[in-house]
C-alpha cells in the first residue's frame, strides 16, 4: 500500500520507443501479484475454476500494462464483475482478494472493498436515493464496490421503487469513473441473469463473470480443517468421524449455506467444549484438552438427534448453544 | 488596496496568494488530509467577509473516504451548481483536543469580486471605528449571484 508501489504502477504509462523490450516475469515479480494468488490457494479451500480464472484476469492486466507501456492500449479496460453462487461458496473472500490483486497492479489505488446490499444504497422517500448511493460510491472510489445480492435493486413490481435511480447512478459511474472504481455483482446465478435481462446496460458494463460452485462434503471437511487450525482447535479421532457424517446431514437440510453453515457448526461445537469442559471445572486440563474438540460436541447436534436444524426458529424454541445462529 | 491586490482577489485561508490550484493540486491536497484522518467538506457562500463564518455545507458530510476522486466529484458538482460564488474545501481533525478546522482554502471564486468597503466612524476623543463590509453582499440574498 505504500506510495512508492502505487508510483511504480502508475508512472509505467511513460510511452517505450519502437525497439524497446519488457520482461513479463519482472513485472510480474514488481507487482508481487503472487503473494496475493498464494494467499488466496492457503485460504481457500478448492475452487479451482474460480483461482484459475483469477489468474488468468491478474495475466491478463499485467499484459495489458505492458501494451500500455508501447502506447498499444490507453483506455481503462473495463475490470466490473459479476460473482455468481449460492451464500458461502467464497465470493465476498475472493473479491477481498480481487482487491488486493487490481490494487497491485495499478488498476485501483487504495485496494480496499466497501460491501453493501440494498438497504445502502437506496433511500425511503423521493430525494434521498441519489445522495445515498453518491455517498457510497465515494466511500468506494480507489478501491472495490461489492454489492451483495445487486438483483434486489431492480423491483419490476413497484414501479414507484426508488432502486432504479440507483442502478442509474452506478451505471453512470461505472461508465465515466472506470478509473476510480471497480464494481463487483454478487449473488445466486439465477436471480443475477434474470437481473441481467432486465437491465442489459448493466450486463454491457460487467467484464469478467465468475460463477462459485458448491463445494463437495469432502470439500467441507477440508475447510472445517482449515477453519479449526486457524483458530488452534483440532478434531479428535471420533470427533472426526461425526463431522464426516454431520456434513452430508447438514448438506439435505434447509437454509445450507456452504462453508459458512460449517463455520457455524463448528462455533456451535466450540461452544459444547466450552460447556462440557466447565462442567468439570475440578479437573485440571492440559493444552489438548483445550485444543481439542470431541465426537460429543457434534452428535448432542439436533441435525443427528432429530434431523432437524440446531436452533430452528420454526419451532419457536431454541437452543440454547446455538442464540443466534439458524443452521 | 487596489495596487496590491488587483481585482479585489478575496484572500482567505491556504494558498490564497497563489495562482488558483490545479485540479490536481487539489487532489493532492485533499489526499494530504484523508491520508491524516481529517473530514473533507466543501463550503459556499456568497458572502466573503471575513468573519462570516456561516458559509453553506454542499451534500452530506463525507466520512470515511480514502480517495480524493469522490471529493473532486463533488467540488465540480459544487463548481457546477454555484459558479458564481466561493467555494471551499476544509479539512476537519476531530481528534481530541484539535476538534478543529487543519485545513481550508479556497477552490472556486466568482469572476468578479467586488470587494470590501471600510467604512469609518468618528467616535469621541477623536477616536475612529472601522467597520468593513463586502459589497457582494449588498443585495438581499437569493438575488446576489
Ligand atoms: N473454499 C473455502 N475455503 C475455506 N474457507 C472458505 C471457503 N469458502 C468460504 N469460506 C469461508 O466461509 C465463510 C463464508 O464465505 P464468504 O466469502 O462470505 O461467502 P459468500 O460471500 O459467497 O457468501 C467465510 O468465513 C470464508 O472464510
Ligand atoms: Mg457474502
Amino acid at each position: 500500500m505504500s506510495d512508492t508501489e502505487n508510483a511504480t504502477a502508475e508512472q509505467n504509462t511513460e510511452i517505450l520507443p519502437e525497439g524497446a523490450s519488457v520482461n513479463l516475469q519482472e513485472e510480474f515479480e514488481q507487482s508481487q501479484v503472487q503473494e496475493v494468488l498464494d494467499k488466496l490457494d492457503r485460504e481457500l479451500v478448492g475452487l479451482v475454476p474460480v483461482k484459475t480464472r483469477i489468474k488468468e484476469i491478474a495475466a491478463l492486466l499485467l499484459v495489458d500494462r505492458l501494451r500500455r507501456q508501447f502506447d498499444l492500449t490507453s483506455e481503462t479496460p473495463t475490470l466490473h464483475m459479476n460473482f455468481t453462487g449460492n451464500p458461502g461458496t467464497g465470493k465476498t473472500t475472493v473479491a477481498l482478494r480481487m482487491a488486493e490483486i487490481l490494487h497491485r497492479l495499478g488498476y485501483v489505488r487504495e485496494g480496499h472493498l466497501v460491501s453493501v446490499t440494498r438497504d445502502d444504497l437506496v433511500g425511503q422517500y423521493i430525494g434521498h436515493t441519489a445522495p445515498k448511493t453518491k455517498a457510497v460510491i465515494k466511500k468506494a472510489m480507489g478501491g472495490v464496490l461489492f454489492i451483495d445480492e445487486a438483483y434486489y435493486l431492480y423491483k419490476p413490481e413497484n414501479e414507484r421503487d426508488y432502486g432504479g435511480e440507483s442502478i442509474e447512478i452506478l451505471l453512470q459511474v461505472m461508465e465515466n469513473n472506470r478509473d476510480d472504481l471497480v464494481v463487483i455483482l454478487a449473488g445466486y446465478k439465477d436471480k443475477m441473469d434474470r437481473f441481467f435481462e432486465s437491465n442489459p446496460g448493466m450486463r454491457s458494463r460487467i467484464a469478467h463473470h465468475l460463477d462459485f460452485p458448491d463445494y463437495s462434503s469432502e470439500e467441507l471437511e477440508a475447510i472445517a480443517e482449515l477453519m479449526l487450525s486457524d483458530l488452534n482447535y483440532q478434531l479428535s479421532a471420533d470427533a472426526k468421524k461425526a463431522l464426516h457424517d454431520y456434513i452430508p446431514l447438514r448438506m439435505k437440510l434447509p437454509h445450507f449455506a456452504n462453508a459458512r453453515s460449517i463455520r457455524n457448526a463448528l462455533d456451535r461445537a466450540r461452544l459444547r467444549q466450552a460447556n462440557r469442559l466447565f462442567a468439570d471445572r475440578n479437573k485440571s486440563l492440559s493444552k489438548s484438552d483445550l485444543t481439542t474438540l470431541d465426537a460429543e460436541d457434534f452428535l448432542v447436534s439436533r441435525v443427528f438427534v432429530e434431523g432437524k436444524l440446531d436452533g430452528d426458529p420454526a419451532d419457536g424454541i431454541l437452543n440454547p448453544v446455538s442464540m443466534d445462529k439458524t443452521d | 488596496m487596489a495596487m496590491s491586490n488587483p481585482g479585489n482577489r478575496v484572500t482567505q485561508g491556504q494558498f490564497s496568494f497563489l495562482p488558483e490550484l490545479t485540479d490536481e493540486q487539489i487532489t493532492a491536497q485533499i489526499k494530504y488530509a484523508l491520508d491524516n484522518g481529517w473530514a473533507v467538506n466543501i463550503e459556499y457562500t456568497d458572502d466573503p467577509h471575513p468573519r462570516n463564518t456561516y458559509w453553506d455545507m454542499f451534500g452530506m458530510p463525507m466520512f470515511d473516504l480514502k480517495d480524493p476522486a469522490g471529493i473532486l466529484m463533488e467540488i465540480n458538482d459544487c463548481r457546477k451548481t454555484f459558479p458564481n460564488m466561493y467555494i471551499r474545501v476544509t479539512a476537519f481533525d476531530n481528534t481530541h483536543g484539535w476538534e478543529a478546522p487543519r485545513m481550508s482554502y479556497i477552490v472556486n471564486r466568482p469572476p468578479n469580486e467586488p470587494g470590501f468597503k471600510l467604512q469609518r466612524t468618528e467616535r469621541d476623543g477623536r477616536s475612529m471605528g472601522y467597520t468593513i463590509t463586502s459589497y457582494a453582499a449588498d443585495k438581499p440574498e437569493g438575488e446576489r449571484a
